[in-house]
């Protein structure tokens, strides 16, 4: 689309001319400002209220997994598009708007439900079901449509246009519709927060309760088919699903709360409306409603990787932490297993050193991974570093005391309760012993003590109070 | 006020002789089919009241089924099943469920504080929002299960047992007279398991009716005051030390009614309704 007030001098060349007009800032400011022209701030407008409202939608379409069904729903709405034209043009209306859409939204719905049906009253399971009634639909809508077409009637022109959209086409009524109808999904969501909260959870639970379950769920199915159909003729039948989709999945990352989850999706669908109806505002030749899926793909690829907390990055940097945690736990007990031995007491931990090499040959750690920790360690105050030999300052002969008993009580647990042979019981306490918080020490401590059995581990368990006792 | 029944309508089961008139829950006659193939035949029953009753049967008995017919959540395919003498639709307040723990995803974006308030849902209305005294009401029968702590923590945060502490919790919240728990000690750790028994014992004290799913046949008589044995159909019922016996148990676990499930198979195959 050509916005009116970018100039475009590529725009007359010829059609097998590639070349990209690249914006410059100016006209980029100029159009997200909206400044370049009624018409292309009406197309962001129009896109920014259909992404709110998918948003909004889409949260409990989601987590109520009716994603797929979304998709057949959409895809079912072309035959109601080709009947309702048909019918507009028997009665002489030729391609009246709201007829299309109350066509697509009625055989958009019957599609939906056409898939409910069949998994209730079949063994078809629900994949096969939409992939089914997707398709047939679909079929049918590309036959009719072919159909007119070569029919002898005019205005049947802009029909295609409700498979890939034609955001650029998008008139005054068009985008007041949208905004009214977005508006009107979120205040229905709005309203019944909470029945369509306890719907999602828990149906079961809600159908126990009295929640009327299937007119609560006809109701979001409702939605999601008005959503959709508004947005067709923007994004097209084949992407709007997109909407109502990525958006929540996206926003799911950044948060584990029901409320802040809808808005967080809502604002994202808004932003991937106007970011692109701008892009395609601004480079030719850009289909609006591609180039809008493709940036909420973009949000939704930075919220999987980047989110906090649920992100990758985050992930990672947790597995790493806890790798450190455990190398680093794995070094204080070696120390203090070997100075019990060698320096005969657990309270000479700080005058006795280790060597750097025995260290290594204890277990397949790489002289790297070992440097890094015991620098780690010796940042943290817990270790000398000499040559090559480490020595246990206080608080890290104190640390070491605590690792090493959390271990045994770990593995005498095991032994005790879960019947793990003795020998075995020190690979399988290596993990655990590692996240153990004081809440779990503190009741294993008790429940091995109730049954009068602190020392039950092949190796003793050395009371860390004495120990610290001893030090100070 | 009162309305007089039409004439055709069925005396209530409280009326009938066969039926007690104090019973929480009475079940008449009730056959629930699973697409045609019937999992529960014949099954009648009358619940004592102020009392703690466990369901016990192999895999496959119709454990599940037959809480969830009482709810009124599957179809009956003959029967009837009345809770403190009416229909169970017409009595959901006072009905408390508490779902296997498997039946939800866990990694739904909600706060263990938000699900037990679920439990206020039904005396909330239609569109209206969850007040102040809901949620303190809810904080509340979490603390009942110890999980006070645990309020603002996302439900995936919690452990199996902590979880199945939540859903007791929000059935708690419910303030019903008689609950149904699906498998409540499925997979908990020991302290979950005291908790759980505590709560049941107070209810009970507080004159409440808890019917259990229960698996572990060792604690049956520990925590329990009745027994339903169950396998397809009712093998025994009654107090533990009548219907608790080790010859009920043969029976019910025994496989002695491969001709009751190779008769519902048949049926199935039929594609008749039983």
């Amino acid at each position: 689309m050509i916005p009116a007030g970018v100039s475009h001098t590529s725009s007359h060349g010829s059609i097998t001319d590639v070349s990209v007009h690249w914006p410059t800032l100016g006209e980029v400011w100029e159009v997200l400002s909206f400044q370049a022209g009624y018409n292309t701030n009406l197309v962001m407008l129009g896109t920014a209220f259909l992404g709110i409202g998918a948003g909004t939608i889409g949260a409990f379409a989601l987590l109520r997994k009716r994603a797929l069904v979304a998709d057949a729903l959409s895809h079912a709405t072309l035959p109601g598009v080709a009947i309702a034209f048909l019918i507009g043009s028997w009665m002489g209306v030729s391609r009246s708007l709201p007829l299309l859409l109350l066509g697509a939204v009625v055989s958009g719905v019957i599609g939906a439900l056409c898939v409910q049906l069949i998994v209730r009253y079949s063994r078809i399971r629900e994949d096969a079901a939409i992939g089914a009634v997707l398709s047939v639909f679909f079929g049918v809508g590309v036959v009719l449509l072919s159909y007119i077409q070569n029919m002898n009637v005019g205005n049947q022109g802009g029909l295609a246009s409700f498979i890939y959209g034609q955001a650029a086409a998008m008139s005054q009524t068009n985008a007041i519709i949208i905004g009214a109808t977005s508006l009107f999904a979120c205040l229905l969501t709005f309203a019944f927060f909470k029945e369509f909260r306890v719907l999602c959870f828990d149906s079961t639970y809600a159908a126990a309760q009295g929640w009327p379950v299937q007119r609560l769920d006809l109701l979001l199915l409702a939605l999601i088919a008005i959503i959709t159909v508004i947005g067709i003729q923007a994004v097209g039948l084949i992407l709007v699903v997109a909407m109502v989709i990525i958006p929540p999945a996206a926003a799911r990352f950044w948060t584990e709360r029901l409320g802040v989850m809808t808005i967080v999706s809502a604002t994202l669908g808004g932003l991937a409306g106007y970011l692109g109806a701008a892009a395609s505002a601004l480079l030719e030749r850009l289909p609006t409603g591609a180039v809008i899926v493709l940036i909420a793909g973009g949000i939704f690829t930075f919220s999987m990787i980047a989110a906090p907390a649920r992100g990758f990055v985050a992930h990672a940097a947790r597995r790493a932490r806890l790798r450190l945690l455990i190398l680093e736990q794995h070094i204080l007990r070696k120390m203090h297993e070997q100075l019990e031995t060698v320096a005969g007491g657990a309270d000479r931990h700080a005058d006795a050193s280790v060597s750097i090499a025995d260290l290594a040959s204890e277990r397949n750690w790489s002289t790297l991974r070992l440097r890094v920790a015991l620098r780690w360690l010796s940042a943290r105050g817990l270790l000398n570093r000499h040559n090559h030999h480490v020595s246990l300052t206080e608080s890290g002969a104190r640390e070491a005391a605590r690792t090493t008993r959390n271990h045994r009580l770990w593995e005498a647990y095991l032994v005790r309760n879960a019947d793990i042979a003795p020998s075995h019981v020190d690979t399988s306490a290596d993990l655990v012993e590692h996240v153990l918080g004081d809440q779990l020490v503190q009741e294993l401590e008790r429940e091995l003590k109730a049954e009068g059995v602190l020392l039950p581990s092949p190796h003793p368990i050395v009371a860390t109070h004495s120990a610290r006792e001893g030090k100070s | 006020m009162s309305i007089h029944p039409l004439p055709e309508a069925p005396p209530r089961l409280a009326d009938l002789p066969e039926h007690s008139a104090q019973s929480p829950l009475s079940i008449h006659d009730m056959t629930v089919a699973y697409r045609h193939k019937p999992v529960l035949w014949d099954v009648d029953y009358d619940a004592p009241p102020q009392s703690l009753i466990a369901v016990v049967g192999p895999n496959g008995a119709g454990k599940s089924t037959l809480i969830k017919a009482c709810l009124g959540l599957i179809p009956l395919a003959s029967g009837r099943v009345e809770i403190f003498g009416q229909l169970p639709r017409r009595v959901r307040r006072d009905v408390g469920y508490v779902p296997q723990r498997e039946s939800v995803d866990w990694d739904f974006p909600i706060s263990a504080l938000e699900v037990v308030a679920m439990g206020r849902y039904g005396m909330i209305g239609w569109g209206r929002r969850v007040s102040r005294a809901h949620k303190d009401a809810a904080l509340q029968c979490l603390d009942r299960v110890g999980m006070a702590d645990y309020a603002k923590r996302q439900i995936s945060q919690l452990s199996g047992g902590q979880q199945q502490r939540v859903f007791l919790a929000r059935a708690l919240a419910q303030e019903a007279r008689l609950y149904f728990m699906d498998e409540p000690f499925a997979g908990v750790d020991a302290a979950t398991e005291r908790a759980i028994v505590d709560v049941l014992r107070t209810l009970r004290d507080e004159g409440k009716t808890v019917i259990c799913v229960h698996h572990d046949l060792q604690t049956v008589q520990e925590y329990f005051d009745h027994v339903l044995l169950l396998n397809m159909r009712v093998v025994a019922a009654g107090s533990i030390d009548t219907a608790f016996t080790h010859d009920n148990l043969q029976k019910t676990y025994g496989g002695r009614l491969t001709l009751l499930d190779q008769a519902a198979q048949a049926l199935a195959q039929a594609g008749a309704r039983p």
